[in-house]
């Protein structure tokens, strides 16, 4: 289990964005994407979790075991938290196991309808998902939006220990400080030259 | 596959998930249509099938942008698309939850209201089956044209452009089969007819939703 990514080319809208991107990643590591805004944090990010196809360049880890995050949780507002949970749990064929929801301090909230909870709340639910779903490789578009200091610090415990610390690998575009001790990847060197060739789109034309 | 389906369905029922809204709508139209015909019963008897299978057909479309619209501003829609349930089943279990929340309904409730339109009794038979059979193909048609249109800024009135014409075959086949059927000639060729659409239907439109999907995601 293992991330490769060699010379990745990414667009966004049919422009080039980032080009020439290179990164490995063992098990247990982590690894902090940085870089101003409009750099192409997000669309790498989604690239990488297949979302959308790459310019050129290889994306390589095992089939299935990838997980993808951004601030659209994905959340149902009619639904309960476990519901919420639950329902995540049964699509990638597991079950909702509850020291998820001690881990993301969910357990006096389980029964509330998620369009009740606050926005750090639901945050923390969204990110519950990742506790459930049981996938090795998470590419995490700024999880800690909205979350206080605390939950900040709950969220890196669980990602060191349960997730880091099982063999599971993680690229996190942040800009926060998250106390892992993990290398950071500055992605303004990678920033595609503006006469760079276009998308397919634009070949085609 | 049985998850997503428990999830819509009771998504479906709870506040603001607009179950009963295509019934109502349904039911509404029924009633209007003696009001603007006049009351001549021997008139409404003869239009009776064709108003109710159209009026079936307009309230199946009322809720049809909610199939993926709702997916997709809350972000559920790439999160599916990089679980293990292919988009091909996705796409497959968002008609049939469509269906079971809209067709179904509509067709138990469509005798109860061909009574209102003065239907032949000999209609209630045929009327009831032509929507069982075709009711699921509306709900499928339609789920590909809501993948067509996610994402789109008031896409519903696009989405009612594009599926409205692929509905035309099931609706002819329909209302004629329950012309046929309270007339007493033989209503087989159109009700086969009508069948052999929503099995093709379900063969290939989970593929073309989840092409439309895809192309929409990135």
């Amino acid at each position: 289990m293992s991330l490769h990514v060699k010379d990745l080319s990414v667009a966004r809208g049919g422009r080039p964005v980032l080009q020439g991107v290179s990164f490995d990643c063992a098990p247990g590591d982590a690894l902090i994407l940085r870089g101003p805004n409009g750099i192409g944090k997000t669309t790498l990010l989604r690239t990488l979790a297949g979302l959308q196809p790459a310019l050129s360049g290889e994306v390589d880890f095992p089939e299935e075991s990838g997980a993808y995050a951004s601030h659209a949780d994905g959340i149902k507002a009619q639904l309960s938290v476990t519901e919420n949970l639950t329902f995540w749990a049964e699509v990638h064929g597991g079950v909702l196991d509850d020291t998820v929801l001690e881990d993301f301090d969910l357990v006096d909230l389980r029964d509330r309808l998620a369009g009740t909870l606050s926005a750090g709340q639901k945050r923390r639910l969204g990110l519950a998902r990742l506790g459930v779903i049981g996938r090795k490789v998470l590419f995490l578009d700024e999880p800690t939006v909205s979350l206080d200091g605390f939950s900040v610090k709950m969220f890196a415990d669980w990602l060191r220990d349960k997730h880091l610390g099982q063999g599971g690998i993680a690229v996190i575009a942040t800009h926060i400080d998250l106390g892992l001790e993990a290398p950071v990847l500055d992605l303004t060197p990678y920033k595609a030259a503006q006469d760079a060739a276009g998308g397919s789109d634009e070949a085609f034309l | 596959m049985i998850a997503l389906l428990k999830r819509d369905l009771a998504l479906a029922v709870r506040a603001g998930g607009g179950f009963g809204l295509g019934l109502a709508f349904f039911l509404i139209v029924i009633v209007l249509v003696p009001f603007g015909v006049g009351p001549q019963a021997e008139l409404l008897t003869r239009i009776a099938p064709g108003i109710l299978w159209v009026a079936a057909l307009l309230a199946a479309l009322l809720s049809l942008d909610r199939i993926f619209a709702l997916d997709h501003e809350d972000g559920s829609l790439p999160l599916l698309a990089t679980s293990p349930l292919p988009l091909e089943a996705v796409a497959l279990v968002k008609g049939v939850a469509h269906w079971i929340t809209t067709g179904l309904p509509l067709t138990l409730a469509a005798p109860a209201l061909g009574f209102l339109l003065n239907l032949q009794p000999s209609a209630y038979g045929f009327l009831l089956i032509t929507l069982l059979v075709g009711t699921p193909a509306l709900s499928m048609i339609g789920t590909f044209g809501a993948a067509l249109t996610v994402g789109l800024r008031r896409g519903g009135l696009l989405l009612s452009l594009l599926v409205l014409p692929l509905y035309i075959p099931t609706l002819i086949f329909g209302a004629e089969a329950v012309r046929r059927g309270a007339d007493g000639f033989s209503a087989t060729n159109a009700l086969v007819l009508q069948g052999g659409i929503t099995l093709g239907v379900f063969a290939f439109l989970p593929f073309a939703t989840a092409a439309a999907l895809r192309v929409n995601l990135r």
